[in-house]
């Protein structure tokens, strides 16, 4: 079970910005550890899912070229403060976590 | 007549919608292009078209990035019918760090941190109503992001 995403979301008019903060690796598989100099393996985000009223607002496709603990922000239209978003993510080898918020 | 005339065309753009559902709706996660080597080939994979540089995509990136771990990237446009905002690092070991699938709902505006191995061009790329524009910016790394 992956760490909880941290999650700002507020509403200005009838849209809603989404900040998301998501503690992960994020293993390029191309970094070596340091004090046995073998390759780190490949773990990391593959993609994250944005959910508002059951309708899927924002979508995002990840490769390893995401930093460390990804930090993404969208936006989107149709919300009011005191909805609820919900952020899921997937990640190379299984893991996944799903996070609840309530907007602004 | 006219009420007539209106079903036929009713009819006709849903036919062309049920027609642009599967790229519009971009299902799955284009695995086989994450891992794709060559940015060229990365943007013909993923659009099947050559992009058109647009100044309607703004991209925000530093010019030098002291840290190629963290690099942020903000990218917005004032296209509409947003369908995807991609970036690809054309210098990186595997281009392709990032798309986003808009939804109707969407305001076409992302941000988000990526890691660059070297300097590189980064490419914004947004397909809008079926078309693909892009913009191009250097950015110059001065620590790698790839063995941090």
């Amino acid at each position: 079970m992956g760490k909880p995403i941290k999650i700002r979301a507020k509403v200005k008019g009838d849209i809603a910005e989404v900040k998301a903060l998501m503690p992960h690796d994020m293993e390029s598989g191309l970094r070596r550890d340091p004090d046995t100099d073998e390759l780190v393996p490949a773990h990391y985000i593959t993609d994250v899912v944005a959910e508002h009223k059951g309708e899927v607002v924002m979508t995002a496709y990840w490769g390893t070229a995401v930093s460390k603990n990804p930090y993404v922000s969208f936006s989107f239209t149709g919300a009011a403060a005191g909805d609820t978003i919900k952020m899921h993510w997937n990640d190379n080898k299984g893991d996944s976590s799903t996070t609840e918020a309530v907007l602004k | 007549m006219n009420a007539h005339r209106r079903l036929v065309l009713k009819g006709m753009f849903a036919l062309a919608a049920i027609a642009a559902w599967p790229r519009l709706l971009l299902a799955a996660r284009p695995d086989s292009v994450f891992q794709e080597t060559d940015a060229d080939k990365v943007i013909a994979d993923l659009f099947g078209q050559a992009p058109t540089d647009s100044d309607q995509v703004m991209m925000k990136i530093p010019d030098i990035a002291e840290n190629g771990a963290v690099v942020p990237v903000t990218i917005k446009t004032d296209l509409e019918n947003v369908e995807s905002i991609s970036i690809v690092v054309v210098n990186n070991p595997t281009p392709l760090a990032a798309s986003f699938i808009m939804s109707p709902r969407s305001v076409p505006t992302v941000s988000v941190r990526i890691k660059m191995g070297e300097s590189s061009q980064v490419v914004a790329l947004v397909k809008a109503g079926g078309a693909v524009y892009s913009t191009t910016k250097e950015v110059k790394v001065t620590i790698g992001g790839c063995g941090g």
